[in-house]
């Protein structure tokens, strides 16, 4: 399956010796380097100059020239520093409540419903179902099932969980809920893929070794599933982070929950002060860069498996 | 946790009461008793697919009897889960943990109890199957006998009450292997730990187990000391299953309260009454190849059955001894082996020989051995050293 690319690690993939077969590889890379640069590198290229932009001095309002602006950065981090804050919080939030979702769904699948592949199969396919509708149509539906008028509000106030006032659309809740719903197959399947080829052997062993359970699940199929548990917690956090669907006023956000990506969408499409957009979207880069850096040191120090 | 808080001081004794294990659709262990007395070294010797690893998963606790009980030094655990029984496993899969070093692995079982001096234990018991050198190493950069010594390092430093090991040295080349058995029986003796053993090798259930059991098809055929089993085998399967044996089917002629006396090959051949189970109808009866002698001309001697004349078909010379395969008329191929002594005839394929054994090195069996005997005349191809298609 092709996620389990990218759950299984870097130890498995089989050594190769540096000499023809490395070239052929090359050959085999060389579109793909190709397409990098020309759709990533050259717009990060642009984007970084755009972030260092300044107002033109005898141009219009709303016209930039190239320098070496770099207070834009510390204009927009003086400005939307909250924003930022937000953004990780959220996205945070998300991938927790995402992890502590799918992990069991992806257990269920993987362990559970071994012996019955077809059902597995069945699973699986729920799991990616939500992607057979578009996502803004997606969210759009919660907006209305968590709206002031839904059923899901109505009924926590009739059984007096929430106040007669209270709203769940426009709140740090329906955000995060919409993050987790959106992003989380990309928590399940990289999970389910590492669990598949969990050695329920070795829970026997651990068992037999005099460890219960838990014990058992926190230091053999934790530590076994970990890769999975890193892949999927970065493909939710990523898009989560730089989100600005789920926040916008038009879907489940209101008007204290705009995250960065709001932010930079305004900046870009509304105000048209692309330095500052620019420079906010290099900083939420940067931002994401860390875990990834984290991820990459991870799999190079411990020779997982 | 209910873990078992410390090692072993002594063994404890294994009870199995009626135990019967239905996977769906088959029948892995069939009413089974069993008792291990404490500190005894116990081996089950059995064919692939008998039951064997099964025994051993329904003692540890992965696996729940469909009905029986399984008494731990007399208290029922029958309940309980696996960790909390006095019970390791030496698994034939040795199920080492792939993420953590090979010391580890063995110091695993010794932090589940809080054993406060792990470190120093599990390279103990490293320096016992000489790996302490590889502590460091994860499982996947050992060779397949290493990881095996792993798995019984693991297990054996726990210093359970009841040790199941299931086939642990079957990777190991010879010498290693004796090495291994060797270190096996000091540890099970200085602690007084009880081991049930599994194994393939007979000479190692032999060698190392106060008592074997013979298992098949989920029962157990029969059980003993090793030398009882091997001198007076109940069962075709064991006979067969036990090293090699001529087994001969006849009408009982005869019963008395000291022989039984049947018909083979148109000859009266006699088992003590003591080493016979049945005493009348249709007997089969066995005798040990290396209990056989062979003579050029025919005997009369007192006290000995014999068969024949029968021709040498086959004859295999393996250093010690030589082992002859003679077809008699009426009776079929029997195995004889014959220790390469300074003196004795040298005898050829082709040769017309008698065959004689002592009436006390007979056994008479409770079954019956699947065979019809075979009638051999000189036309007919040779058998192939080994194989004796009718004495199985
Ligand atoms: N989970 C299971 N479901 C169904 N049948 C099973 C299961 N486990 C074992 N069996 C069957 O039970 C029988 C006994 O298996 P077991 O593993 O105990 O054999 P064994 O004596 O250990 O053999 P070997 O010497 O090859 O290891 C086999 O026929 C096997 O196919
Ligand atoms: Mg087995």
């Amino acid at each position: 399956m092709a996620f389990t690319a990218f759950a299984s690690d870097t130890a498995l993939a089989p050594q190769q010796e540096p000499t023809k077969r490395g070239r052929v590889a090359l050959l085999l890379l060389l579109p793909g380097l190709a397409y990098l640069a020309v759709f990533f590198l050259a717009p990060l290229i642009s984007l970084i100059l755009t972030s260092l932009q300044r107002p033109a001095e005898f141009g219009d309002f709303g016209q930039y020239e190239y320098a070496f602006n770099v207070d834009n950065y510390a204009d927009v981090f003086g400005a939307y520093g909250g924003h930022i804050v937000r953004s990780i919080a959220y996205s945070s939030a998300a991938t927790v409540a995402a992890l502590l979702l799918g992990y069991p769904l992806a257990y269920f699948i993987a362990v559970t419903l071994r012996r019955w592949p077809v059902w597995q199969g069945l699973a699986l396919t729920l799991v990616i179902a939500p992607f057979f509708i578009s996502f803004l149509l997606r969210t759009l539906a919660w907006k209305q099932i968590l709206s002031d008028e839904g059923p899901v509000l109505g009924f926590l106030q009739l059984v007096q969980v929430l106040p007669d006032g209270a709203r769940l659309t426009g709140t740090d809740f329906s955000v995060i809920f919409g993050l987790t719903y959106n992003f989380l197959p990309f928590m399940v399947l990289p999970i389910y893929a590492s669990l598949a080829s969990l050695d329920l052997r070795l829970l026997e062993a651990s068992r037999d070794l005099y460890a219960n359970a838990w014990s058992s699940f926190w230091r053999v199929t934790v530590p076994l599933s970990l890769p999975g548990i890193i892949s999927g917690s970065l493909l939710v956090l990523i898009p989560a982070a730089g989100d600005y669907v789920n926040a916008s006023l038009d879907f489940l956000g209101g008007t204290g929950t705009a995250m960065v990506g709001n932010v930079i969408e305004t900046l870009f499409i509304e105000t048209g002060n692309y330095p500052e957009a620019s420079a906010l979207s290099v900083i939420l880069m940067a931002l994401i860069l860390v875990p990834v850096a984290f991820y990459v040191l991870f799999t190079r120090t411990e020779d997982l498996i | 946790m209910a873990a078992p808080s410390k090692p072993a001081e002594s063994g404890a004794d294994l009870e199995l009461v009626g135990i019967t294990k239905q996977f769906p659709g088959y029948r892995a262990i069939e009413e089974l008793d069993l008792s291990i007395p404490a500190g005894s070294f116990f081996a089950l010797l059995g064919p692939s697919g008998c039951g064997k690893t099964t025994t051993l998963r329904l003692i540890a606790g992965l696996e729940e009897p469909t009905s029986g009980r399984i008494l731990i030094g007399g208290s029922d655990v029958t309940g309980q889960k696996p960790h909390e029984r006095p019970v390791n496993t030496v698994f034939q899969s040795y199920a080492l943990f792939p993420h953590m070093t090979i010391l580890e692995n063995v110091s695993f079982g010794l932090k589940r109890r809080g054993v406060s001096d792990y470190k120093v234990k599990a390279i103990e018991a490293l320096k016992l199957v000489e790996l302490d050198h590889l502590a460091g190493r994860k499982p996947s950069q050992l060779s397949g006998g290493q990881q095996q010594r792993v798995a019984l390092a693991r297990a054996v430093v726990n210093r359970p009450a009841l040790l199941l090991l299931d086939e642990p040295l079957g990777a190991l080349d010879l010498k290693l292997r004796r090495q291994m058995q060797l270190e096996l029986k000091t540890i099970q003796t200085e602690v007084g730990l009880t081991f049930l053993h599994v194994t393939h090798d007979q000479e190692e259930a032999m060698t190392m187990a106060d008592t074997v059991a013979v298992m098949n098809r989920g029962r157990i055929e029969q059980l003993g000391a090793p030398q009882e089993l091997y001198e007076l085998p109940r069962t075709a399967f064991v006979a067969n299953f036990l090293g090699q044996s001529n087994l001969f089917t006849g009408e009982v002629l005869e019963a008395t309260d000291a022989l039984i006396a049947l018909e083979v090959g148109g000859r009266r051949v006699v088992v003590p009454a003591a080493r016979a189970a049945r005493r009348s109808g249709q007997v089969t009866i066995g005798v040990r190849p290396e209990k056989l002698l062979l003579h050029l001309e025919e005997p009369s001697l007192d006290g000995v059955n014999t068969l024949g004349p029968g021709r040498v078909v086959d004859v295999s010379f393996s250093g010690v001894s030589t082992q002859y395969l003679v077809a008699v008329p009426g009776v079929g191929q029997i195995i004889v082996f014959s220790q390469n002594l300074v003196h004795g005839a040298v005898i050829n394929r082709g040769a017309t020989v008698w065959l004689t054994w002592s009436i006390e090195h007979g056994f008479g069996l409770e079954d019956i051995a699947e065979t019809r005997p075979h009638f051999d005349d000189e036309a007919s191809a040779p058998g192939l050293p080994g194989v004796v298609a009718e004495a199985v």
